[in-house]
């Protein structure tokens, strides 16, 4: 008999090792994530698919699905809690959506919308952090890292060339770039490398390349988050 | 004469008035006046009491954000931001000439801002004053009071900006801050179902138009002497023109008329503009104040916009407004008109000629190509100029080896009108305020005056925010004697 578990009511199949957010899209239920990648193993940081399980706030993708679990996921509190933590999101980086090519294809807007972000709620940090446009093929906006790491570990597991990590601590950890000049165009990063496009946010991006899909068509023009994710899931 | 009452002698003896914000115009002003114990005016100023900074923080962002990013300066007119960036940054990705279909839909992009900014400005900013008179009761002089005594007017008004509006959505995707130009070209065709759409109320919009410039047009002449005379001071008269002497609203060379009508400088090329115009930085504006380099500051100032459009362009490429155009020049009688009520006037004249270019340029197969894009050896430097509803409007960037804007210059078209708005402030107040017990309505005449340049202050320092007007009367010792607050 398969191992079931019910998530806001709903019962929910899964089998051994499967983690609840795995186990709850593969049923056809929405979990919000911006750090969890299906090439990867989970990274926990982003919180965003934050779940009450037996009483405990928990990650859905780090945490294995147990029988029997009532788990809380759409609900107003839950939400509640994403769209807190999405405005934490926002604050801590420089997130300028109107002048950002990746407006429309970006997962964090997409998500902001999603749970309706109407204000910042918090006090912007406004942190200083220059370009790097060094490479004569990508720039770098570190403004809208969300330290999610997904560049670090495509670049390090994938591409085989740690071009990235984090570095600093608590409100000084920010991305950065493995040269001892710190710059991009002293590594051997490139255009056609994973980490190149794995970015969910706009600090990765081609050089020259701005607002040549047109409003309308963008990804998020067309379909939410939610159900993007979701016919993702089914393909 | 020039600079009269702009300061004062004994500015520390007089008694201070405030119009704070000034009210129905763009972005946020103030005007300053200083009286003596007889209420005579001693000195009034125009200030621009935002600051924005956008030419500095544009210095470090990659060059191909910058026409999506500085059109943030306005709500009203960004698309003259947009496409003033978009051709500045053309020779960037070495576009020397766009494909006809990108400039075509640049075009149509522009005429639709011209005629809902026109439409906005004339309908909804100064229509009340107009149709009511400057000292009607002030909860009747606004868009809505308008719309109760002359629902016509009113309705066209709104349905005119609305079609500008539907235009740029359908060429930039959004009505404001959309995305259609990018350098190079632009980033989307018209669709066959938006021509037609647009294509369908295209001849009522050019007739409504036509309308609209006969209201200003009788509002004038029924009233001559005020009309004529209101705020009147002369200038130079400074514009965009085509190679044949056109008016044209997207490209073209630099024209320069003295006050009599007469052409002094002509043909420059707008890579040029720096040999020829200089700004001055006062310290009491955050507004600079352009003038022509070798005139000098005290005779060098001129006018933008419709009124000096109209009369230094040779004609209107367009049969309903360049026959509007011959009459209002006809009543200059040879000499240039310089009245500042006449704004209006020229100001509906453009709005026809855009209304004219818009349903022309919808029967244009190239609005349909996908033929959008140019792109050749890059270039580190361009300037784009353009003639955005206000006035002449000018982008100068400089980008680095890396791709990012190194250097970015912006003189915006309510800014080349600062001295020429300073100028019809203190004519009003010397002659309606000058040795008379003040009201709202008195005070109201230099909004008329500063209302009738369209002037778009939060362009021109480059405010957000809209606060009802409060003017304070205070005396010597800094006592409040005197509060009145309307419009907002």
């Amino acid at each position: 008999m398969t191992k079931q578990f019910l998530l806001d009511g709903q019962p929910v199949p899964f089998e051994d090792g499967q983690t609840i957010l795995e186990a709850a899209r593969k049923a056809g239920h929405y979990i919000p994530s911006l750090c969890w990648h299906q090439d990867f193993p989970p990274h926990g940081s982003c919180k965003l698919c934050i779940v009450k399980a037996a009483g405990r706030h928990v990650s859905a993708c780090a945490t294995p699905a147990k029988e029997g679990w009532e788990v809380e996921s759409n609900t107003p509190e839950m939400n509640g809690e994403r769209r807190g933590l999405l405005q934490m999101l926002f604050v801590e980086g420089n997130h300028f959506c109107p002048s950002c090519e990746k407006s429309g294809n970006c997962e964090l807007q997409a998500l902001g919308y999603e749970y309706e972000m109407l204000t910042p709620r918090f006090r912007h940090f406004f942190p200083e952090r220059p370009v790097d446009a060094s490479h004569p093929d990508m720039l770098l906006d570190f403004n809208r890292c969300i330290f999610c790491e997904l560049c670090v570990r495509a670049s390090r597991d994938v591409d085989g060339k740690s071009v990235f990590a984090l570095t600093g601590r608590g409100i000084h950890k920010h991305l950065t770039v493995n040269a001892e000049s710190g710059r991009l165009a002293d590594t051997n990063f490139s255009k056609d490398d994973l980490a190149a496009r794995i970015c969910p946010v706009g600090v990765i991006l081609p050089k020259g390349r701005g607002f040549a899909v047109p409003i309308g068509e963008r990804t998020f023009d067309t379909e939410t988050i939610r159900s993007k994710t979701l016919k993702e899931e089914e393909s | 004469m020039s600079f009269e009452l702009e300061t004062a002698a004994n500015r520390e003896s007089l008694r201070r008035v405030a119009i704070d914000p000034v009210s129905r115009v763009e972005g946020h002003g103030k005007v300053t006046l200083l009286l003596d114990n007889a209420g005579h005016v001693k000195e009034a100023r125009l200030h621009i009491v935002e600051f924005r900074g956008f030419e500095k923080f544009i210095q470090g962002r990659p060059y191909w954000e910058v026409p999506v990013m500085v059109q943030r300066l306005c709500g009203i007119c960004p698309v003259s931001h947009h496409l003033a960036a978009s051709k500045a940054l053309d020779p960037v990705v070495g576009a020397t000439r766009i494909t006809p279909t990108a400039e075509k839909i640049r075009r149509l992009m522009h005429y639709g801002q011209i005629l809902q900014s026109h439409a906005l400005h004339f309908f909804h900013l100064s229509s009340p004053d107009l149709l009511f008179g400057f000292e009607s009761p002030v909860h009747q002089r606004n868009i809505v009071g308008v719309a109760a005594a002359y629902p016509h007017v009113a309705k066209e008004g709104v349905l005119l900006r609305k079609f500008g509006q539907e235009v740029i959505r359908v060429t930039a995707g959004k009505r404001v801050h959309g995305t259609g130009a990018i350098p190079g070209g632009v980033n989307k065709s018209v669709s066959a179902t938006d021509r037609d759409l647009l294509r369908k109320d295209a001849d009522q919009v050019v007739s409504w138009s036509r309308d609209a410039v006969h209201l200003a047009r009788r509002l004038h002449e029924s009233n001559s002497p005020l009309y004529d005379e209101f705020g009147l001071f002369r200038s130079h008269l400074f514009s965009l023109v085509r190679a044949d002497g056109a008016m044209d609203l997207y490209d073209g060379h630099l024209r320069l008329r003295d006050a009599r009508g007469q052409i002094v400088r002509d043909g420059l090329p707008c890579t040029d503009y720096e040999q020829h115009i200089v700004e001055e930085v006062k310290p009491w504006s955050y507004m600079k104040f352009p003038f022509i380099r070798d005139l000098g500051p005290a005779k060098g100032w001129y006018k933008v916009g419709p009124l000096a459009r109209v009369q230094n362009c040779d004609f209107i490429p367009s049969p309903l407004a360049e026959a509007e155009r011959q009459d209002f020049i006809a009543r200059g009688d040879g000499e240039p008109i310089h009245a500042p009520l006449a704004y209006h006037w020229a100001r509906m004249i453009e709005m026809l000629h855009a209304a004219e270019v818009v349903r022309d340029l919808l029967d244009d197969p190239d609005l349909l190509s996908d033929d959008r894009l140019t792109s050749g050896p890059k270039g580190r430097e361009g300037v784009g100029i353009i003639e955005a509803p206000r006035g002449t409007l000018i982008h100068h960037y400089r980008v680095g080896e890396d791709d990012l804007i190194s250097y970015c210059n912006l003189i915006v078209s309510t800014t080349h009108n600062n001295q020429a708005m300073n100028e019809a402030v203190r004519q009003v107040a010397r002659r309606y305020l000058d040795g008379r017990q003040l009201t709202e309505g008195l005070l109201n005449h230099i909004e008329v005056a500063i209302r009738a340049f369209d002037p778009c202050l939060s362009c021109a320092t480059h405010a957000l925010g809209k606060m009802p007007l409060a003017v304070e009367l205070v005396d010597e010792h800094g006592q409040l004697v005197d509060r009145a607050i309307s419009g907002g």
